[in-house]
């Protein structure tokens, strides 16, 4: 070892990181504006927690909060079922950021936000989509969801698809109870759901 | 859970300390945000059709050392450097003299990349030759041939 390497292996301690984590973040930006992203995600905090939002080209894919929230666990459930470039791009979510906060607020009762369905399927899609209709400030029920897929004894099977809800809030699982008036289950924690309806004057 | 490729964003936190350090030693403050972006892009471009399990840290490093190679040639052909600033003041390297980074941009392009890889970035003599695409034999050529000018051209 003689000075000369030692002085060029002492670049390694070079103190980049806050300068490396700037050009990154205007690489995500560039990156986003080139197409090249599949799947873009932001994190923001709202009345629920903190919430994961991710989306496609396509609109909105996942929404991850209360206990849906494990970030690390749904992001590479995204790489590995849409594809791989997944890259945090907050400056994408401008507009879902001031819906959410407008809903939030009491000020919003419906999302114009496209939806990219992509993560369901079969007849988990087909209830969600029903679900989607329920109008804000009204609920519905498991039994109701399964017949308006067609599967009118599938009420068990309904709640299993609104359980897997992969954008809830948006797509407003919260909505729907048990037939015989009960609150039902929420995947992210049922003070959540009590939470949505009574915001939305429905409790 | 299968054994897919992180999402881009865990690569891109992973590496980009690295690879931002090699682009400031090898192309200067000037260009490494540049050359930075022009890396990660081409990583984002080709990430999918990666095979998981790849080697990610060699892989980025591969297509960085491609990138400052270009930028080295565009210099060449462009007889005054760029006359603009970086668009945020870039942090110093750690070694204490700026002569003797000067002297390691002015090598020749291998030689350069070579005794970067090597005590800069902390590659094995094989894992060189897998990032330049050349033999193990050929990057040790290259370290020891930078280290000997680098010991004349800078000798404090």
């Amino acid at each position: 070892m003689n000075d000369l390497t030692t002085m060029l292996k002492q670049a390694r301690r070079s103190d980049v990181a806050e300068h490396a984590s700037a050009v990154a973040s205007s690489f995500s930006d560039t990156a986003a504006g080139s197409g090249m992203v599949d799947v873009a995600y932001t994190t923001m905090e709202l009345p629920v927690g903190e919430v994961l939002v991710a989306a496609t080209p396509r609109g909105l894919v996942r929404i991850a909060y209360g206990d849906f929230w494990d970030a690390e666990e749904a992001l590479n459930d995204l790489a590995a079922r849409i594809s791989p470039r997944v890259l945090e791009v907050p400056s994408y979510f401008d507009g879902v950021r001031s819906e959410l906060d407008e809903y939030f607020a009491g000020k919003r009762t419906s999302f114009d936000l496209p939806i990219d369905w992509s993560l369901t399927g079969g007849f988990t899609r087909k209830v969600l989509k029903h679900t989607a209709k329920i109008p804000y400030g009204e609920v519905s029920t498991y039994r109701d969801m399964a017949a308006a897929a067609g599967s009118p004894r599938g009420a068990r099977a309904a709640g299993n698809a609104l359980g897997a809800n992969p954008i809830p809030i948006v797509v407003p699982c919260h909505r729907v109870l048990h037939s015989g008036g009960g609150l039902g289950g929420y995947g992210g924690g049922l003070e959540y759901k009590k939470l949505l309806l009574e915001l939305e004057g429905a409790l | 859970m299968g054994v897919g490729l992180p999402p881009f964003q865990s690569f891109l936190d992973e590496h980009r300390d690295d690879v931002y350090r090699f682009l400031l030693a090898s192309v200067g403050p000037v260009e490494a945000d540049d050359c930075f972006q022009d890396t990660f892009l081409a990583a984002l471009r080709a990430y999918p059709r990666l095979r998981p399990r790849s080697n990610l840290r060699g892989w980025v490093l591969t297509i960085a050392h491609r990138k400052a190679l270009d930028a080295h040639r565009s210099r060449r052909r462009r007889p005054q450097p760029r006359e603009r600033l970086p668009e945020r003041a870039a942090p110093e390297l750690n070694g204490t003299d700026p002569e003797l980074w000067h002297a390691v941009r002015e090598l020749p392009p291998k030689q350069r990349a070579a005794v970067l890889h090597r005590y800069v970035n902390d590659l094995a003599y094989a894992d060189i030759g897998r990032v330049m695409d050349c033999s193990e034999e050929a990057a040790r050529r290259n370290v020891h041939e930078a280290m000997r000018k680098l010991r004349e051209e800078w000798t404090q």
